[in-house]
């Protein structure tokens, strides 16, 4: 049996199956067995592509290489620690009577086939695919803030479907007009926009179209990156979705949608004279990290501090692929991978410390460390790893994006240091006395599952001291796929 | 000068101005069942723009692609969207944040810097619809300034759907269509987003005893 | 280069203007009395109030001053130019090459400052106001119409009606998606013009929104029947501007007579069903509040805009 297919028909299947049983006991079970064998099988995937190079599925539809397999194996593997996580945190919710039992298997149901989205958007050769895959994500998501039915999540789940369902309108307008430019080049084929045959004609496609097209795709899938000033969305349906929810938007989904404009920003390099794809990440990174880090300061709600952190993060990020170059494209990677993993880990260690106290207000959660220790340190060295502090993996990548920066671009270096810094003050500031503080405990009907979070941070301090040289090289070889 | 353009594509042209025309129309609108109407025979005058691209270049799939719009656009969306109204019992007056007059003059100087956008690329297409583009983008952003100056739920997601419009004139006017499977997947999407809002709707409504949109501005940075 | 056979026409189309104004405005009550389901006045009722009021004495106010005596007569004259102006049955039009479409507009607006001036003259209040509320119509108007001849002009190269006409009327079959724009937009200016329904209600003067009967309650005599003649004449001119710019089959190319004698039935045709039409519209339409108006011709205006641009993108040359 094809691993690829495995890999899809998983979380799809399963979806279907958790919508049809309905909410039983061994739901969340089932839940993590598919979560567990999507990642099996992406295991599986990602050991064919480093053996035996790059491969096609489903005719030329579905294409895996080394760059979106490294993204392929991050997504199943945080999809299977949230899942292990969301079951008996989505217990405890409800018992506290926040969800009821549709409820529950619409959770269930619904990550299942978000995680196929993402699957699908990572692995379509197909940019028209990747589209349609990124909107399903969005509806899929939509109904996963909108999980409580409070009148919050309501208004974050709409502030979420039209933010998004605007940005994406945009993307498919660049996905147009990228067809358009293609169009000219390969004919009226159905290969026109197939990711594997635009890249051997990138020089050909015309710089004006290419540029228009690159706007609208930067402009379109940057609103779910959570690039400012179209980030609006991202800290309410952080804060008022089920923190697992929080996780994988955080952790994957914000990944994803960054992937889609690598993909696409190979093509415009390709494609346009000089570095305008480049300057435009540049410059969209450096003010969303500036945005997110001087609101980060004003934030009162845990999630929604960290939903900012996320935004600062992929700022970050986007800088980093905009200065492109090896060195920086792999520091680019290797913070996507930090912080995926990390900040994932800094969500399930909130969920639980939020269900203990039974607040979001950070004012309100005091001495984490007393009632349940783990879950503290967990908080605590995930803030740390997260703000960057060595020996975490985060440093040794912002470390590389940092001195990339001042060799190259100079004078952004002040404004990464500022941004950086500010995050710094805030979140730790925060932070420290949410888990170091005085406070009367009570305990959960559930006991938490601790493992994920150190699993990650464990991952994390790992990268950070040592990465393996084969994890190293497969970094090179995306990094150099980007140009 | 103009003559020299094929009948057909003058029909496309036709219908492309036809659908920005309906495009400022549902601006100006102020009821919402007629509003309802507007984005039907929107869909209505895309569905003969590319049923005209389909006979031109004798592309099936740009056939299943008209079929598709007319079942989707014309019919069933318009008749999902007048149902919820009749059941949630919206009041029929779209409320418009900022004056009608206003927005229709942002409308204009959104249609020249749409047009002045697509300029440089109609120059550069081959297909003969070139200038639908520019009409295409001239759509959505009308259609964006609808969903940004409105107040109810419903109004913005009208707007949603007059967006994905015209994309979808772009997608088939003026560049002869998309691959099928593409197209198939958009029209999905979009329908599923619409029945998925059909169903928020009731639970807006539930929550906030209005669909109105200015109760929802709860969630803010403080 | 004016030739007999141009001259000729020229003085045909201004007498055939003289009479057939005041049928096409009979036409239109007639047509709106039976769509409203009443029983219509006769066909012919212009030409009897015209004959009537020829007939009586008029009455001045002590204060009229000479220019309200002076007013009549040259909005009568304005709106004769402008009939002799608009190609109605032939392009050949000796007048032609004195004033252009944008003259035109001139003209009109001539004939909207005088007859406002003479509302106001005599200091009433009600003339006052129409004629403030003239003039608010007539500069929402005016850049909505010159909007449309704008675009019209850059199909034909020209500012001038008659080779906007002619080109307009040999050419191919080309769909010009501006011209439908522009059409729209003339169809609203004109209504709001000639003060009929959405805008202005021509069949009272009874109605505190009144506009242009405000205007001219203190006239009477034959002061009043050279208004009224002049407002058939107007909307003769706007009719047969609409038709000739947007359904221009049958207008004569030049001097030939024979296709001048065409014309007529044509145009008589053409006339009918535009009549028809219009009092179609003041049948559907509810008259608008007066505070409504500026956002009816500020829709006339975005569309001829939009027209314009829609010509710039989807007709112009590469």
């Amino acid at each position: 049996m094809d691993f690829f297919v495995l890999m899809l028909a998983i979380p799809l299947a399963s979806g279907a199956l958790l919508t049809v049983v309905g909410e039983r006991d061994w739901a969340p079970n089932l839940n993590i067995v598919a979560s567990l064998g999507t990642f099996l099988a992406a295991a599986g995937l990602t050991m064919e592509i480093v053996a035996s190079g790059p491969r096609f599925a489903f005719g030329e539809q579905f294409f895996i290489d080394s760059l979106n397999v490294f993204f392929v194996a991050l997504t199943a593997f945080v999809g299977l620690t949230t899942s292990i996580f969301s079951g008996p945190y989505m217990r405890n919710e409800a018992e506290h009577g926040r969800l009821s039992k549709p409820r529950l298997r619409l959770y269930k149901s619904m990550y299942q086939i978000f995680m196929f989205t993402m699957l699908a958007a990572l692995t379509t050769n197909n940019l028209g695919i990747l589209w349609v895959a990124m909107e399903a994500a969005t509806l899929t998501t939509v109904l996963l803030v909108s999980l409580y039915r409070t009148p919050a999540s309501l208004e974050a789940a709409w502030k979420y479907f039209i933010l998004c369902g605007v940005g994406i309108a945009q993307a498919l307008f660049g996905t147009i007009l990228l067809y358009f430019a293609a169009e000219r080049v390969l004919g009226e084929s159905g290969n026109a926009l197939l990711w594997t045959h635009l890249i051997d004609v990138k020089g050909q496609l015309e710089p004006t179209i290419m540029a228009l097209s690159f706007i609208f795709l930067l402009v379109g899938y940057g609103t779910k990156v959570g690039l400012a000033p179209l980030h609006n969305w991202l800290p309410d349906a952080h804060a008022e979705g089920p923190t697992p929810v929080s996780a994988v938007l955080s952790g994957l989904l914000l990944n994803v949608a960054l992937y889609a404009i690598l993909r696409c920003k190979v093509l415009a390099d390709g494609a346009i004279a000089g570095d305008f794809a480049g300057r435009l990440m540049i410059g969209f990174g450096l003010f969303t990290l500036l945005v997110a880090a001087f609101f980060l300061s004003r934030q009162k709600d845990v999630k929604r501090m960290f939903a900012y952190s996320s935004i600062e993060h992929m700022g970050l990020i986007t800088f980093a692929f905009g200065m492109g170059g090896p060195v920086a494209n792999f520091a680019g990677l290797l913070h996507m991978t930090m912080h995926s993993l990390t900040k994932s880990a800094i969500f399930f260690a909130v969920g639980h410390a939020t269900q203990k106290t039974g607040t979001q207000l950070m004012e309100n959660i005091r001495g984490l460390i007393r009632i349940n220790p783990l879950i503290g340190w967990g908080l605590m060295l995930g803030t740390l790893a997260i703000l960057g502090m060595p020996p975490f993996g985060v440093f040794a990548s912002e470390f590389m994006i940092l001195t990339h920066a001042m060799k190259h671009y100079p004078w952004a270096t002040p404004v990464l240091l500022l941004g950086l810094g500010v995050a710094f003050a805030a979140i730790f500031g925060k932070v420290q006395p949410m888990v170091f503080g005085e406070t009367e405990a009570r305990r959960l009907p559930h006991a938490p599952a601790i493992t994920p979070v150190f699993l990650h941070l464990g991952l994390v301090l790992m990268l950070g001291l040592y990465i393996p040289p084969y994890l190293a090289r497969w970094f090179q070889e995306a990094a150099r796929m980007l140009g | 000068m103009s003559a020299s353009i094929p009948f057909s594509a003058q029909l496309i042209n036709l219908f492309a101005a036809v659908i920005l025309l309906l495009a400022f129309a549902m601006l100006a609108q102020r009821r919402l069942p007629q509003l309802i109407n507007l984005f039907a025979l929107q869909g209505g005058a895309l569905c003969l723009a590319t049923l005209v691209a389909a006979v031109t270049t004798g592309q099936v799939h740009l056939y299943y692609s008209a079929g598709l719009t007319l079942a989707l656009k014309v019919l069933l969306l318009p008749w999902i969207l007048h149902r919820l109204v009749r059941q949630l019992k919206v009041k029929g007056e779209v409320e418009a944040l900022i004056n009608i007059p206003t927005t229709m003059l942002v409308g204009i100087v959104l249609v020249m810097v749409a047009f002045n956008v697509a300029l440089p690329i109609s120059e550069l297409s081959h297909t003969i619809t070139r200038g639908t583009l520019g009409i295409a983008l001239a759509v959505v952003m009308l259609a964006f300034l609808m969903m940004i100056t409105r107040q109810k739920a419903i109004t913005q997601v009208v707007g949603f759907l007059s967006m994905e419009n015209g994309l979808f004139l772009a997608a088939t006017s003026a560049t002869y269509g998309m691959p099928m499977v593409v197209e198939l997947g958009i029209a999905l999407d979009v329908l599923v987003g619409v029945i998925i809002l059909g169903v928020f709707f009731f639970q807006i409504r539930d929550q906030f005893d209005s669909l109105d949109i200015r109760h929802m501005e709860k969630l803010k940075d403080n | 280069m004016i030739s007999v056979s141009g001259f000729l026409g020229q003085l045909f189309a201004i007498a055939l203007a003289l009479v057939l104004a005041p049928l096409l405005s009979g036409w239109v009550g007639q047509c709106r009395a039976w769509f409203q389901s009443r029983s219509a006045p006769p066909l012919l009722l212009p030409y009897f109030m015209l004959q009537k009021l020829f007939n009586k004495d008029v009455v001045l106010a002590h204060n009229a001053s000479s220019l309200f005596r002076a007013a009549p007569f040259l909005i009568f004259g304005c709106m004769v130019l402008a009939c002799a102006i608009v190609p109605t049955l032939s392009t050949d039009l000796p007048f032609a090459p004195a004033a252009d479409a944008l003259a035109l507009v001139g003209v009109f607006g001539l004939a909207r400052i005088f007859i406002s001036l003479a509302g106001m003259d005599v200091g009433t209040s009600f003339g006052t106001l129409g004629g403030r509320r003239e003039m608010l119509v007539g500069f929402l108007a005016e850049p909505a119409l010159l909007m449309v001849f704008f675009t019209l002009a850059m199909i034909a190269q020209s500012t001038s009606l008659a080779t906007i006409v002619e080109t307009l009327a040999h050419r191919d079959l080309v769909i010009y998606p501006s011209l439908a724009f522009a059409g729209i937009a003339f169809t609203f200016v004109s209504l709001a013009e000639n003060a009929r329904v959405p805008v202005d209600n021509p069949a009272t003067h009874l109605e505190l929104t009144m506009i242009h009967e405000a205007m001219i309650l203190e006239y009477s005599g034959r002061h009043l029947a050279l208004i009224e003649w002049a407002a058939s004449l107007k909307l003769y001119a706007y009719s047969c501007l609409g038709l000739a710019l947007f359904f221009p089959w049958g207008i004569a190319p030049g001097d030939n007579f024979l296709a001048l004698v065409a014309a007529i039935p044509l145009l008589l045709l053409k006339l009918a069903i535009g009549g028809a039409f219009l009092a179609g519209i003041e049948t559907v339409n509810a008259k608008m509040r007066i505070f409504r108006a500026p956002e009816f011709l500020g829709t006339a205006f975005m569309l001829a805009v939009l027209g314009l641009l829609v010509r710039l993108l989807l007709e112009s040359r590469v």
